[in-house]
């Protein structure tokens, strides 16, 4: 096993009345890319965002590469608003819907993180963005505002943007539910590069075939619990639980 | 038939420049510190503390519910018998409708960043900024776009409403004019003619403002 990137301990979180995460440890290594997958309403998508702590989990333990906040269950220690801050400028998180802001051009998104949180002069922020939308292949879209970009193109500047924080572990929220079927590949495209480079990633999809191909570790997840975890090998090809199968079959197409 | 007569205005040309002059520079006191109050209240009101937003609240609703002129008489009048601190009738009249423009500035401002997709917050909560970053870089550039239109009709009220000045006995543009109806028994003339500087100062503003608003959206959507 390599070095832990990701703990996760015992971690709860309700709304209201409706308990949305039960208890839920794991451990994501370094540089592995870990699929959750999942029906809509299992937790999966609360349990990225508690990763990042863009939801506040009532009770448990998160740790990112080495630096754990610890929630007590009675909102006593809840951390400050500054370390919060701070906690999440380590995570890059890519949303279903993109979230781009809308009155910067791509090259202002991807800098707006670099200049207003970490304080990097804006001619370096520039060349770092540069190189980052390069990267992604839209380089000749940089003074572009975001409503003149298709949605894959939206997307890729939402990964760009998230990777100019030089973050330890990268989470994609159904970052291609949005997209129309033909724009998913250039996505999936860019995700697949980050995974050879050894990113540390969590990728909450509906895209079964892909995340057996680029997953280490798929997390089946149902009603707020880790149902099955495990290499897609297992997981997907052969689920050992009933729950499992009786989702997958629903993407049995998509698998084969 | 009544007969117009505009000619004996001339003359009382310099009353009329004093009034002016008041008027706009009384609105432009009022409207900036409106803003300034309003931004205030505004965004406090947005807290999830019920004791940052609750005294914001009963704050815009006590304004916004009494008349503007009760307002301004009462500060003149009531509030050095309550306080004993002496306020001239131009502070007070700044107090009142400073106060009084900043509860509407106020409601303009929150709904306007209430307006803006939480996912916007949650992007830049993503990148690690602070409540403040947040709101001047990401939620208030948005938000002031789509707020222009109120806050620049607000304004215009703001305007308008200092004319009630005159009560106080400030020598704003209604104020000269009711000195010049006196002296000349000219009524019609002269309040056409304080009712056509209104107009003339509002109209090219709220032109002013139209530009601003096309010039703010062009080649980025929403």
């Amino acid at each position: 096993m390599g070095s832990e990137m990701i703990s996760i301990q015992n971690l709860k979180k309700c709304f209201g009345d409706n308990v949305v995460l039960k208890d839920i440890s794991l451990q994501i290594s370094k540089g592995s890319v870990v699929a959750m997958i999942g029906p809509s309403g299992s937790g999966k998508s609360t349990l990225l965002r508690c990763i990042n702590l863009l939801t506040i989990p009532d009770a448990g333990v998160v740790d990112v590469g080495g630096q754990s906040i610890i929630f007590d269950g009675k909102n006593t220690t809840l951390p400050k608003a500054r370390d919060l801050a701070k906690f999440r400028s380590r995570t890059g998180m890519v949303f279903q819907h993109f979230n781009l802001f809308p009155h910067m051009t791509v090259q202002q998104n991807v800098m707006e993180g670099m200049v207003t949180v970490l304080k990097t002069p804006k001619q370096e922020a520039r060349a770092v963005a540069d190189a980052l939308l390069q990267r992604v292949g839209l380089s000749d879209r940089a003074e572009a505002y975001p409503s003149m970009l298709s949605g894959g193109q939206k997307q890729r500047v939402a990964i760009a943007r998230a990777l100019a924080m030089k973050p330890a572990v990268m989470l994609f929220d159904e970052a291609t539910s949005a997209l129309d079927p033909e724009l998913v590949g250039e996505v999936l495209n860019v995700i697949r590069s980050l995974a050879a480079e050894g990113m540390t990633m969590i990728l909450v999809t509906h895209e079964i075939a892909f995340a057996r191909e680029v997953a280490d570790q798929v997390i089946f997840m149902r009603d707020g619990v880790v149902v099955e975890s495990g290499p897609p090998a297992i997981v997907i090809d052969n689920p050992q639980k009933e729950a499992t199968r009786s989702f997958l079959s629903r993407f049995k197409n998509s698998v084969q | 038939m009544y007969q117009w007569d505009f000619h004996t205005l001339w003359q009382y040309r310099n009353i009329i420049f004093i009034g002016f002059g008041y008027t706009v520079g009384y609105t432009v006191i009022v409207v900036i510190l409106g803003l300034l109050v309003g931004l205030i209240a505004g965004l406090c009101r947005l807290s999830p503390k019920v004791y940052i937003s609750g005294p914001f609240r009963a704050y815009v609703e006590l304004f916004r519910c009494t008349p503007v002129l009760v307002q301004l008489i009462w500060f003149y009048y009531a509030l050095p018998i309550l306080t004993g601190i002496e306020l001239t009738p131009g502070m007070a009249a700044v107090l009142a409708l400073t106060l009084y423009g900043g509860a509407f500035y106020s409601e303009i401002i929150r709904g306007g960043v209430i307006s803006i997709d939480p996912g916007q917050s949650e992007a830049g909560m993503a990148l690690g900024m602070t409540q403040f970053q947040l709101m001047r870089r990401v939620v208030l550039p948005q938000a002031f776009k789509r707020m222009t239109p109120p806050l620049v009709s607000q304004s215009i009220m703001q305007l308008k409403n200092t004319s009630l000045l005159s009560v106080l006995a400030v020598p704003d543009l209604l104020y000269q004019g009711q000195i010049i109806a006196h002296d000349t028994y000219r009524p019609l003339e002269i309040y056409s003619l304080i009712a056509a500087l209104y107009f003339a100062i509002l109209l090219p503003a709220t032109i002013l403002a139209k530009r601003l608003e096309v010039k703010m959206s062009d080649g980025r959507g929403a």
